[in-house]
């Protein structure tokens, strides 16, 4: 079945089963592979996008359930050179060790600072529980949060 | 009793292949195998025997009870610089290294030693890791041995080329080597003030001198790049998600694979009707002894045809984790086993200078690696080579394994390792390796395959339960008279005590496993401090002495004393004393050239354990890049956090009952306490890993720390998966 995704800002066009997982869509179809694999149970948020700003676990989501939205990912946050204020503060801070949880984080980290632009540590440990860092840099990706909160004042449209 | 200190030198020299005979690291590679015995020639066998059916033969060859080690050759390393070591037209540096990056963050590390001996911007130089065509051979990235071997090698090598290449400068200014000097890329000619860099007098050539057996190393104290924190290597590119993962690579005609799993451990293939997969256009069907997968263009069509295969197996039975530590206490069946033993004095004739005797047991759940990245393989075969990219720390074993179960000359083998999304010493093996090596030589075309969670929950190997008896005698005024240890099964890493006792006897018994057991982050050095610092504690408590005074008392080594000392200055330990709700525990000791110490706060509400505040002191000798090494002793308490509190496989009957996050519970943000993490930088000494043994010391400081806020005594680990027993709050 043709779909028309808008990934990105971009419109895209995949030829698909209706229930094949937007995850699979984007790494395979599309091959926006930022996007990562981490249990397919939607428990560890490796696979983290944005469906019209709220981030989704896109395991879980059957990609014709995201016609029509607009699609997020992590390769859509940065603008050419310029990293989104969350993707520079945790470079600045090294929040990360293998890094194969980092593009969810990110992901899920954009939309809580858009909602919450100043979280509290608890708003952010509250709002990225489901993400999971198997390396154990949680602290550190806390304090990248805070970080990009303090050097965004209000971060860029994701 | 070997001095502490000169372990730590033999732990760092010991080198290659004679590491196969040391039986701790023989615990690393005793893995055995997925029982994947393929049958390729059997057809031919057939015909030659002129069978005329072709039956499905369930053909279970001895390699599933071998060892995973298959080191069967010499494998003397390069001796020339050009193996290690490249310097391009453009002054880019290349350093060439067998060892892989899974987080432990070496390819920045390595990096910052080449750069430090070369006298070459860090930014210059690069690695290229992993590679069985191009770099090195290397048993694998365990141990933690990066550091303190691969270090120092890439040390020597980028030293030999410095003195190289200013005696390649003397030659090109016919001047004599005295007063050049090596400094950002070029030699220096300090009577003169000219310069040339290194690429002007390498021209992009080969070095092809041989690496000077003693080079002149610049000691730690004179670091300027090596012992600066530097960024995570490619940091860019992980945030971006431009970062390819083994599991986001793509080759031309690739397909997506998928394995019929057996129902239970062991099982046999009856039977199995693969026609309506072959139904299903565009999918390849491998059935070859008791393998069964597909390959398709896509994944939902790979899946889907998997799910039309019919499989009928037939397993024997086999126990649960109900009866796990019984079986361990059993002796293994195989006589020639791994039994380790250390004595010292005599334990019996000491028994009567004891004025408190204590004798406790320890356990250790088995417990999953469950890096964030399953295992994953793509592979592809050209012209009857086989070139796979795969996630494992030891390509090539991997390559070896590839070539054992493919049949083809290991010459014919290329594995490639990219930048992985983490392993914790539980991606020593080539599994997914060999299955797409295997789906990809039927459908003739490359195949990815990427193990699902459940898949990396049941068929990968796990961390080995155990069972650990200790039994200790101590005078009135704290003086440890005999100590008695004995560990079944999870392993012998870090089991004798770094504290002075005239009288030991120290023991690892083998055990027949009931599940697939392997390396996992510091081996069974996490298990061993767990019952060791558990019991110091009791006695400690026993004699009313203060846990860390009671250490201290019957410490002598220096640099264990002085994390132990750095840890309690920072926690105040001593300060606040344990009250109801509110507990404090310390731990420490000493594994693979590390000292560790641990100071732990809990709080215990209505049963539920919170670990609220963290002090750890480390000692790895100079340290290379303190900003890596923080974040990896945080991340090593984290994880340890989980094996500590929470996380255990349970099992039934051949089946894995928890096989997903859901139920196999991991670390997460609100487990989190406050971290402090204290390097003690001992720039005299060299460099050691540190990857594992920052793990060993949070579980029994929780332990010690829950006893003091609840007065409850816990020997198993985990040690609260639903906050403490109902009885004991």
């Amino acid at each position: 079945m043709a779909f028309t995704l808008l990934v990105n800002g971009t419109e895209q066009h995949a030829d698909v089963e209706p229930e094949k997982p937007l995850l699979y869509v984007l790494r395979d179809d599309l091959g926006l592979t930022g996007t990562k694999y981490g249990c397919g149970e939607g428990q560890c948020g490796a696979c983290t996008v944005l469906i019209d700003g709220s981030p989704e676990r896109s395991c879980r989501l059957p990609v014709s359930s995201a016609m029509g939205k607009k699609i997020t990912t992590i390769e859509g946050l940065s603008r050419g050179d310029r990293l989104h204020p969350v993707q520079r503060a945790f470079l600045d801070v090294e929040a990360f060790q293998c890094a194969y949880c980092t593009s969810g984080m990110i992901v899920a980290a954009a939309a809580l600072l858009e909602r919450t632009p100043n979280p509290s540590d608890e708003q952010i440990i509250s709002y990225m529980e489901g993400n999971v860092c198997r390396c154990g840099a949680y602290g550190r990706i806390i304090e990248a949060v805070r970080r990009a909160a303090a050097i965004s004042g209000r971060p860029h449209n994701a | 009793m070997r001095d502490l200190a000169e372990r730590s030198e033999v732990v760092a020299d010991e080198i290659h292949d004679h590491e196969i005979h040391d039986p701790e690291l023989r615990q690393h590679n005793s893995i055995s195998r997925l029982p994947h015995t393929f049958n390729f020639d059997r057809r031919g066998f057939f015909k030659v025997l002129g069978g005329g059916l072709l039956v499905c033969i369930a053909a279970r060859h001895s390699i599933a009870q071998e060892s995973g080690a298959t080191v069967h050759h010499d494998h003397e390393l390069p001796k020339t610089l050009d193996s290690w070591l490249h310097i391009s037209e453009n002054g880019q540096v290349t350093a060439f290294t067998g060892k892989v990056e899974v987080g432990q963050n070496v390819r920045t590390s390595l990096a910052q030693q080449v750069a430090e001996e070369l006298r070459v911007p860090l930014s210059s130089v690069r690695l290229i890791m992993g590679d069985t065509e191009l770099t090195p051979y290397d048993m694998g990235t365990f141990g933690s041995r990066t550091t303190p071997q691969m270090g120092m090698q890439l040390r020597k090598v980028s030293a030999s080329a410095r003195t190289v290449l200013i005696g390649m400068a003397a030659e090109h200014w016919a001047s004599d080597a005295t007063g050049l000097t090596a400094e950002e890329g070029k030699v220096r000619d300090s009577k003169t003030n000219r310069s040339i860099s290194y690429a002007e007098l390498v021209h992009g050539q080969k070095l092809s001198k041989i690496i000077a057996d003693d080079p002149e190393l610049t000691p730690a104290k004179d670091w300027k790049i090596a012992g600066t924190p530097a960024p995570k290597t490619n940091g860019h590119a992980f945030v971006t998600g431009a970062h390819q993962y083994t599991s986001d690579m793509k080759r031309p005609g690739m397909l997506h694979g998928k394995v019929v799993r057996p129902t239970a451990f062991h099982a046999k293939l009856i039977s199995c009707d693969t026609s309506q997969a072959e139904k299903i256009p565009g999918v390849s069907v491998v059935r070859d002894g008791d393998f069964i997968g597909v390959s398709a263009a896509d994944v939902m069509t790979a899946d889907r045809a998997a799910q039309a295969i019919r499989a009928q197996w037939e397993a024997p039975s086999q126990i649960s984790d109900r009866e796990l530590f019984d079986q361990l206490r059993k002796p293994a069946s195989d006589k020639d086993d791994d039994t380790e033993q250390y004595l010292l004095g005599s334990v019996e004739q000491s028994r009567g200078q004891a004025v408190k005797t204590l004798r406790q047991t320890y356990t250790v759940a088995y417990i999953a690696h469950t890096p964030l990245e399953p295992r994953a393989a793509v592979a592809e075969w050209k012209d009857g080579k086989l070139t796979v990219w795969t996630g494992t720390q030891r390509p090539f074993a991997v390559g070896e394994e590839l070539a054992e179960a493919l049949r083809v000359p290991t010459e014919n083998v290329r594995v490639i390792v990219p930048d992985t999304g983490s392993a914790y010493g539980g991606k020593h093996t080539g599994e997914a390796a060999v299955e797409a090596a295997r789906l990809a030589k039927s459908a003739g075309q490359p195949v990815k395959l990427i193990w699902s969670r459940e898949e990396e929950f049941t068929w990968a190997y796990f961390r080995p339960a155990g069972v650990i008896d200790v039994s200790s005698g101590a005078k009135a005024d704290g003086t440890l008279v005999f100590w008695e240890f004995d560990n079944y099964n999870s392993g012998p890493a870090a089991m004798r005590t770094p504290y002075e006792v005239a009288n030991q006897r120290i023991t690892f018994h083998p055990s027949d496993a009931p599940l697939r057991q392997g390396s996992y982050r510091s081996l069974a050095a996490a298990a061993n401090h767990f019952a060791r610092e558990s019991h110091m504690d009791e006695v400690a408590h026993e004699l009313r002495i203060d846990p860390l005074e009671f250490r201290l008392k019957n410490l002598r080594n220096d640099r264990l004393r002085a994390v132990f000392e750095a840890a309690a200055e920072k926690f105040g330990w001593g300060k606040q004393k344990n009250s109801s709700g509110s507990g404090f525990g310390i731990a420490g000791g000493f594994e693979k050239g590390g000292y560790i110490a641990t100071c732990a706060e809990v709080s215990v509400k209505s049963g539920a354990v919170k670990v609220v505040r963290v002090v750890q002191a480390f000692d790895c000798g100079a340290v290379v890049n303190p900003q890596g090494l923080k974040n990896q002793n945080a991340g090593a308490i984290m994880q340890g956090l989980g094996g500590a509190l929470f996380e255990a496989i349970r099992f039934e009957n051949g089946r894995i009952v928890n096989p997903h996050l859901a139920e196999y519970r991991v670390p997460r943000f609100s487990d989190l306490p406050h971290i402090d993490v204290v390097l003690v930088d001992r720039k005299d000494q060299r460099s050691m890993g540190a990857g594992e043994t920052p793990l060993t010391g949070i579980a029994p400081a929780v332990a010690n720390a829950i006893f003091g806020a609840a007065g409850v005594r816990l020997r198993s680990m985990p040690l609260a998966p639903s906050g403490l027993p109902a009885q004991s709050t």
